[in-house]
C-alpha cells in the first residue's frame, strides 16, 4: 500500500426522497483511499455500504460534497463522462457475477475491451492473458451455464481486470459461494492487490472475507464506527 | 463514433441471442406484424389487380366516344347518324381508306358466380368483327369467332373461369333468347375478358335498340390526334359526344375501387395499432428481462446510446421478420387469386390479385413502422436504466 491518495471523499451528504420523507444516508462523510489499498467495508443492511460503493463507482452521485479520483473531480461528471470514466478506471465484481449468459467466457471477458481502441488480435491476446491469470484458459469457449459459481466469478474477475483498471469494486464477491470457493476467490483478489498493485474496495457481510483485506471499515447508519481508520 | 458502433453491434448481437429466453413473446410480435402486413397486402393486391385489369385494357391511340356527360358505356347512346359522322372524322387511322372503327352496344345479362352460386351482372358487348382489331392481345383460345347475324357469342376467359354455364358449345339463355357459346377469347387478362361478345346488329334487334349504339371506338393516327377529334366534335353540333383516350376512360373506371385501398389502409392501421400495443408489451418485457445485463454493460462503461440502439434494432428485426413472413403469406395466398367485383358499369369485372415489388416494400414499411414505434419507448427505458440495477440482489 502506497501513501499516494487515489480516492478522496469530502463532506459527502447523500439523501433520498421516499414519498414525502427525506431519508439521509450520509451526512458529512469524509474518507480517503490510497493507491494499492485493499479495503473491506462492512456493516448491517441499510448502513449505506451499497450507496457508498455506488458513489465510488460513479454509478450514483452525492447530494453534496466532493469526490476526487486520482486528482480529478468525479462528482461533477455527466452521465456519459461517468461511463467513460468507469470504462477507464474501474473494474466491477458483482455478487451474482453478472456474466452475459449468451456469451462464452472469452466473449464476456472481452466486453470492456470493446470500449478501447484495441484491434481484434490485441483483444484476443488480452482476453487469453486475463483468463490465464484466473486459471480458466481452458474454459474460454464455455458458456456461463457450463461453469460452476466459482468459475463464473473467476471469469467476472478476468473481465474486471482485462482492461487494467486502477480500481476493483467488489460487491459481496463471495456472497453466493461456498466457503472453500470463496477463499479461493479472495486469495485471487489478494494476489491482484499484492502482485499487480490493484486498489480493491470490497463490500461484504462476511467477517471471514474481510480478513483478506488490509483494513476494514465498519459503517453504521452512514458513519464509520472505527474512527482511527478514517482520514 | 467507432466505439459507439462496436458497442452497438455487441449489444445488438447479445439482444438477438437472448431472444430464445422470451421466445413466445417474441413470436407473438412477429405474428402480429405478419398478420397486419398480410392483410394490408391482400387489400392492396386486390386494388392493384383491379386497376391493372382495367388500365391494361386501355390504349392511348384508341378513342372512345360516348354521349356527353354519360361517364360510362351503360348510360350512353350513340345514334347511327353520329356513327356515320364519326366515320369521316379527321385523324383516324385508316386501312384501305376506311377507318378502323367499332360501334358497340353494352347490355347487362345475368350469370351465376361459381364461388357463391349467386346471380351477378355480366356485360354482353355487341361489336362487329373490326372491334376485335381494337383490342390489342385479342386471341381466340378455343372454338371460333361468332357468325354475324346469328345468336352466337364468344366468352372471355375470365367469365369462363368465374361463372357457371359458359362452356364451349353450351346453350345459354338470357331472358327470352338462347345463345350458343362458340368460342373463348383472351385479351391478356384485362377487363375485356370479363365480357361476352356477340354481333352488334343481333343485340340491336333482340334488345330493341333500333339502330343506336352506346359507344364507338376508333383507332387514331396517334395519341396526339385526340385534340383534333375534340375540335371536330365541338364544331359539329350533331355530335353531342365526349371523346377520351381509351386509357383515360379505364383509368377513371379503375379508380372506382380506390376506396378499397383506403379501406384496406384504415383496417391495417387499426390492426397495426393493436400490433404495436402487443409489440410494446414484448419489447418492455425484453428490457425487463435484460435489465441486469443492460445495467452491467452500463457499469462496465457501455454508453446508453448502445442500449437504445440494441433495443430498437431488436424490435425492428422482429417486426421486419413478421413483415417478410406476412408478405410471403400474402404472396402465396393471394397473388394470382381470381376474383370478381362490381366495376364502373354495375357489371362484374373479373381480375387477379397482383402483388408487386412496390407493394412488398409498402408492406415492409408498415412492419418497420410497427417495429420503430414499439421499439422506441422500451429503448428509451433501456437507455435510462439505472446502473444500480446491476447491483441488485436476486438472480
Amino acid at each position: 500500500m502506497s501513501d499516494e491518495m487515489l480516492f478522496s471523499l469530502n463532506n459527502i451528504t447523500k439523501s433520498f426522497v421516499k414519498g414525502r420523507e427525506n431519508i439521509s444516508v450520509f451526512d458529512n462523510l469524509n474518507m480517503t483511499i490510497n493507491k494499492g489499498d485493499f479495503l473491506a467495508i462492512m456493516g448491517p443492511s441499510g448502513s449505506g455500504k451499497t450507496t457508498l460503493l455506488n458513489m465510488l463507482g460513479g454509478v450514483d452521485q452525492p447530494t453534496s460534497g466532493e469526490i476526487t479520483f486520482d486528482g480529478g473531480r468525479v462528482d461533477t461528471l455527466s452521465e456519459s463522462q461517468l461511463a467513460g470514466w468507469r470504462a477507464n478506471n474501474i473494474g466491477f465484481i458483482f455478487q451474482f457475477y453478472n456474466l452475459m449468459p449468451m456469451l462464452n467466457a472469452a466473449r464476456n471477458v472481452e466486453l470492456p475491451l470493446l470500449l478501447t481502441h484495441l484491434n481484434k488480435t490485441q483483444r484476443q491476446k488480452s482476453v487469453e492473458t486475463a483468463l490465464e491469470l484466473v486459471g480458466l484458459a481452458d474454459r474460454a469457449k464455455h458458456m456461463p451455464s457450463e461453469l460452476s459459481g466459482g468459475q463464473q466469478q473467476r471469469v467476472a474477475i478476468a473481465r474486471a481486470v482485462v482492461s487494467d483498471p486502477k480500481l476493483l469494486l467488489c460487491d459481496e464477491p463471495t456472497g453466493d459461494l461456498d466457503r472453500q470457493t470463496a477463499d479461493e476467490i479472495l486469495e485471487m483478489l489478494q494476489l491482484l492487490n499484492r502482485e499487480f498493485g490493484k486498489t480493491i474496495i470490497m463490500v461484504t457481510h462476511d467477517p471471514s472475507a474481510a480478513k483478506f483485506a488490509q483494513r476494514t471499515l465498519h459503517l453504521d447508519k452512514g458513519e464509520f464506527v472505527e474512527k482511527d481508520l478514517v482520514a | 463514433m467507432g466505439q459507439i458502433i462496436s458497442q452497438s453491434f455487441a449489444v445488438i448481437a447479445m439482444n438477438l441471442r437472448s431472444i430464445p429466453r422470451r421466445i413466445w413473446m417474441s413470436l407473438a410480435m412477429v405474428f402480429a406484424s405478419a398478420v397486419v402486413v398480410a392483410i394490408l397486402l391482400a387489400f392492396l393486391a386486390m386494388v392493384k389487380g383491379f386497376e391493372t385489369t382495367l388500365s391494361s385494357a386501355g390504349s392511348n391511340d384508341v378513342a372512345i366516344f360516348m354521349r356527353g356527360g354519360s361517364g360510362a358505356e351503360l348510360n350512353s347512346t350513340v345514334t347511327r347518324e353520329q356513327v356515320n359522322l364519326l366515320e369521316v372524322a379527321p385523324a383516324l387511322f385508316k386501312i384501305d381508306d376506311k377507318p378502323v372503327l367499332s360501334a358497340e352496344l353494352y347490355v347487362i345479362v345475368d350469370g351465376i358466380k361459381k364461388t357463391t352460386q349467386t346471380e351477378a351482372n355480366i356485360p354482353l358487348r355487341g361489336l362487329d368483327i373490326d372491334g376485335t382489331k381494337l383490342r390489342s392481345g385479342f386471341q381466340l383460345i378455343e372454338g371460333r369467332m361468332f357468325e354475324p347475324g346469328t345468336n352466337e357469342l364468344i366468352v372471355g376467359a375470365g367469365i369462363l373461369r368465374e361463372f357457371d354455364g359458359f362452356d364451349l358449345n353450351q346453350e345459354v339463355r338470357f331472358g327470352k333468347y338462347s345463345w350458343k357459346v362458340v368460342g373463348v377469347f383472351s385479351t391478356g387478362g384485362n377487363v375485356f375478358e370479363s365480357e361476352l361478345w356477340s354481333d352488334a346488329k343481333v343485340i340491336q334487334s333482340l334488345y330493341n335498340r333500333g339502330s343506336s349504339f352506346q359507344s364507338v371506338r376508333a383507332k387514331m393516327d396517334s395519341p396526339a390526334s385526340l385534340t383534333e377529334l375534340q375540335t371536330y366534335i365541338e364544331n359539329e353540333p350533331r355530335l353531342n359526344l365526349d371523346v377520351k383516350a381509351e386509357s383515360a376512360y379505364f383509368a377513371e373506371q379503375g379508380s372506382s375501387l380506390s376506396y378499397m385501398a383506403i379501406f384496406g389502409r384504415v383496417i391495417s392501421m387499426i390492426m397495426a395499432l393493436g400490433a404495436i400495443a402487443g409489440a410494446l408489451n414484448t419489447m418492455y418485457t425484453s428490457v425487463a428481462d435484460r435489465s441486469r445485463e443492460i445495467a452491467t454493460l452500463r457499469a462496465i462503461g457501455f454508453s446508453n446510446i448502445s442500449a437504445f440502439i440494441g433495443t430498437i434494432i431488436e424490435a425492428l428485426v422482429l417486426a421486419a421478420l413478421g413483415g417478410v413472413i406476412g408478405a410471403l403469406a400474402a404472396y402465396l395466398l393471394f397473388d394470382g387469386l381470381h376474383a370478381s367485383t362490381l366495376g364502373g358499369s354495375f357489371t362484374q369485372v373479373v381480375f387477379s390479385f397482383r402483388l408487386s415489388t412496390e407493394l412488398f416494400i409498402q408492406g415492409l414499411n408498415m412492419a418497420l413502422m410497427i417495429g420503430l414505434i414499439s421499439g422506441f419507448f422500451p429503448a428509451w427505458r433501456a437507455a435510462k436504466m439505472p446502473v444500480m440495477v446491476a447491483f441488485q440482489n436476486g438472480h
